[in-house]
């Protein structure tokens, strides 16, 4: 079973530079008192958006944003998938950022969701850019490991394993998981403590 | 076997069912633990595509998150928490799995459960939807956080796709000063590697401080090692480690259990085993550490003060003074003598048995500071039904702390257990991030549970080893 081949995602900008952003800022944890991820896209940084109107999140000019440019460290904290979840359902289709916590990390590759480290001085490049002209296009192209945003071009990474799958369009893991079954079957025959510790 | 693996290789080898060509590896997971807030969509996901839980027996569910701590008469007066409960119930029910629920003694925080009943043990993969799993490396386990998505995946095949991480050793040797505890110790470490430096790597915490500590210090040191980026932290497995397990209702028994730590004991890291890097840290530096930003590693032993802005690096000076900002402090000041308006003892970095004795220690005799609301919230029923056998409840009571039932409580405020405005919080909960504790300006200082008691008491953040302890 394949999904959609995820080779570039284009579209308009949002910077949120700022390091350390954890999932809690992202959607507060009461918002996870829910059994669907349903409506989540809505309350995506809502603290943070009520105690500060600047917010990029609150601003017209992002609303239609796809690509979210952000800090070092992008969703550290807890591993609620409602944190990409939330970010997706806003529209967010793709995430440059200096460097992610790993569980965010594995959620966006889970959802389909473009997430590539830029160095810092690139980032800044592409986030003035969109401060400067929040209409123009960004591209993050997974063949070629580039953003770009308008002229400027900048290098960006993606482990070659999570690059493949969403290039490919094989980033459906469940599916590739159960077609070993049968190895998996004969592994738990092998692993001590599901065989009385014997030898 | 000799080999110079460490024990993360070891647990990680013999786990393999294969390696992708792309450097993935497909992990056969040992204990999957569940709980109401993660897994809810994971099941929608096995009904979605005609699926079933591949191996139940190897799958336990509990119910932490949501529920109130006080009062829980069903349905839950939130119909939202009543909604979840509902659901995590139908769906252990449909797809063959044990809950502990509420009406079960064995209920409380997953991370305290696991290893309670034993289901924990040295040498496995465990994994949960709840980034806190790291707890179980105390075990001497390979324990990890996931997402939603590998819930489904690891409900439905009993492995999950990861890339082997690299290996650190965070040695401390020596010992602790009196008053320092272990979540001193974590709090320092992460101080000292900042909250990204664990990213891409395992931490094996190793040296005599280590050692010295009983099983639940264990925990509350690798409980926190994901606050410091790694997405598990282990101990290697010892003999105390299986005192602590003998016994246990998911432990075997006779001759088995003699195998078992015998298998135990041989799945720990080689005496030359190879790490990918080394940290070396020294036990007599470590002070009672306390938090005063919002992040973990914004921290300082009690007895210094908050940095000035300009004296940090540039890359870091934006962050540090939203840090303090957002927290109403003043830069370079002392922490000690912070105001407090609430106390919380929980969460599933510390509340055992030990850590509510160690309170109820600093707690005997004294009563709460007027104007502060105190609240302890065991880890399990099964820690709260040993707490008040030894009448701890009652050294707690008499002070003017209020006793809840178990939960996650205000650790993350998914129940009604919140702060209110821009409360401050003396908390023995894992983070102290912006709106963590349920009001959106609230404020969390983390310490050890002894020093929570003691602010509790003072009104104000207190220097443990300057308090004068009553015994109990």
């Amino acid at each position: 079973m394949s999904n959609t081949e995820i080779k570039t995602v284009t579209g308009t900008g949002i910077p949120l530079m700022f390091d350390d952003i954890d999932t809690d800022r992202i959607i507060p944890a009461r918002f996870l008192r829910c059994v669907t991820f349903d409506g989540l896209g809505e309350h995506a940084f809502e603290d943070d958006r009520q105690q500060d109107p600047g917010h990029p999140f609150n601003q017209s000019q992002y609303q239609t944003a796809s690509i979210l440019v952000a800090g070092r460290n992008f969703g550290c904290g807890s591993s609620r998938e409602h944190a990409p979840q939330s970010l997706m359902r806003w529209g967010i289709r793709a995430i440059v950022a200096e460097s992610f916590a790993e569980i965010f990390f594995g959620n966006c590759g889970s959802l389909g969701i473009a997430a590539v480290c830029a160095g810092r001085d690139d980032l800044k490049i592409l986030a003035d850019a969109v401060e400067r002209d929040p209409s123009i296009r960004l591209t993050v192209d997974l063949q070629t490991l580039t953003a770009t945003a308008g002229d400027n071009s900048v290098s960006v990474e993606m482990p070659d394993s999570v690059r493949d799958a969403l290039v490919t369009g094989e980033w459906d893991f469940l599916a590739q998981l159960l077609s070993a079954q049968d190895q998996i079957t004969a592994h738990s025959a092998t692993v001590p403590y599901l065989n009385g510790f014997s030898s | 076997m000799s080999d110079h693996r460490n024990l993360f290789n070891r647990v990680w080898d013999l786990h393999t069912v294969r390696t992708l060509p792309n450097g993935q590896t497909q992990l056969f997971v040992g204990l999957h633990l569940i709980h109401e807030v993660t897994s809810p969509q994971a099941f929608e996901i096995l009904r979605d595509r005609g699926l079933k839980v591949s191996c139940p027996k190897q799958t336990v569910a509990t119910v932490d998150h949501i529920i109130p701590t006080a009062g829980q008469a069903r349905p839950f007066q939130d119909n939202l928490a009543e909604q979840m409960m509902s659901a995590i119930e139908r769906n252990c029910d449909e797809f063959g799995v044990t809950l502990l629920n509420l009406d079960d003694n064995r209920q409380g925080i997953v991370h305290v459960v696991g290893p309670e009943q034993g289901l924990t043990q040295p040498g496995m993969t465990i994994v949960c939807g709840d980034s806190h799993t790291s707890t179980h490396g105390a075990f001497g386990s390979i324990a990890i956080g996931i997402g939603t998505s590998n819930v489904a995946q690891v409900l439905a095949t009993q492995t999950m796709f990861l890339r082997r991480p690299k290996v650190r050793r965070v040695i401390i040797n020596g010992d602790l000063a009196p008053g320092v505890y272990a979540k001193d110790v974590i709090l320092y470490i992460i101080q000292q590697l900042g909250v990204e430096g664990g990213v891409g790597y395992a931490y094996e915490y190793a040296g005599s401080t280590f050692d010295a500590m009983s099983m639940e210090e264990r925990m509350t040191v690798c409980n926190m090692s994901i606050e410091g980026g790694a997405r598990c932290g282990y101990i290697n497995p010892d003999e105390k480690t299986v005192e602590y397990l003998r016994g246990r209702p998911f432990v075997p028994d006779g001759e088995e259990f003699d195998r078992a730590a015998a298998w135990w004991l041989s799945m720990a890291s080689a005496d030359d085993a190879e790490f990918d890097d080394e940290v070396v840290f020294d036990a007599s530096v470590i002070e009672p550490t306390v938090t005063w930003g919002i992040t973990p590693a914004q921290s300082v032993g009690v007895s210094q003060q908050l940095p000035n802005v300009r004296d940090c690096a540039p890359g870091e000076q934006k962050l540090i003074e939203e840090a303090i900002q957002f927290m109403g402090l003043a830069e370079g000041s002392p922490i000690e003598g912070t105001k407090i308006d609430v106390a919380f003892i929980g969460s599933c970095t510390n509340s055992r048995i030990s850590d509510i004795r160690e309170a109820a220690h600093v707690v005997n005799g004294r009563s709460v500071a007027d104007g502060v609301k105190a609240i302890v919230v065991p880890g399990s029923q099964l820690v709260r039904e040993q707490a008040m056998d030894e009448g701890l409840h009652e050294v707690f009571e008499t002070a003017g702390f209020e006793w809840r039932e178990a939960g996650c409580s205000m650790c993350l405020a998914m129940n009604p257990d919140k702060l209110q405005g821009r409360e401050v919080c003396a908390s023995s909960s894992n983070r102290n991030f912006k709106g963590r504790q349920g009001s959106p300006t609230g404020r969390t200082l983390l310490m050890s549970p002894a020093m929570v008691a003691a602010a509790a008491i003072n009104g104000r953040v207190t220097d443990i080893r300057q308090f004068e302890v009553a015994g109990v």
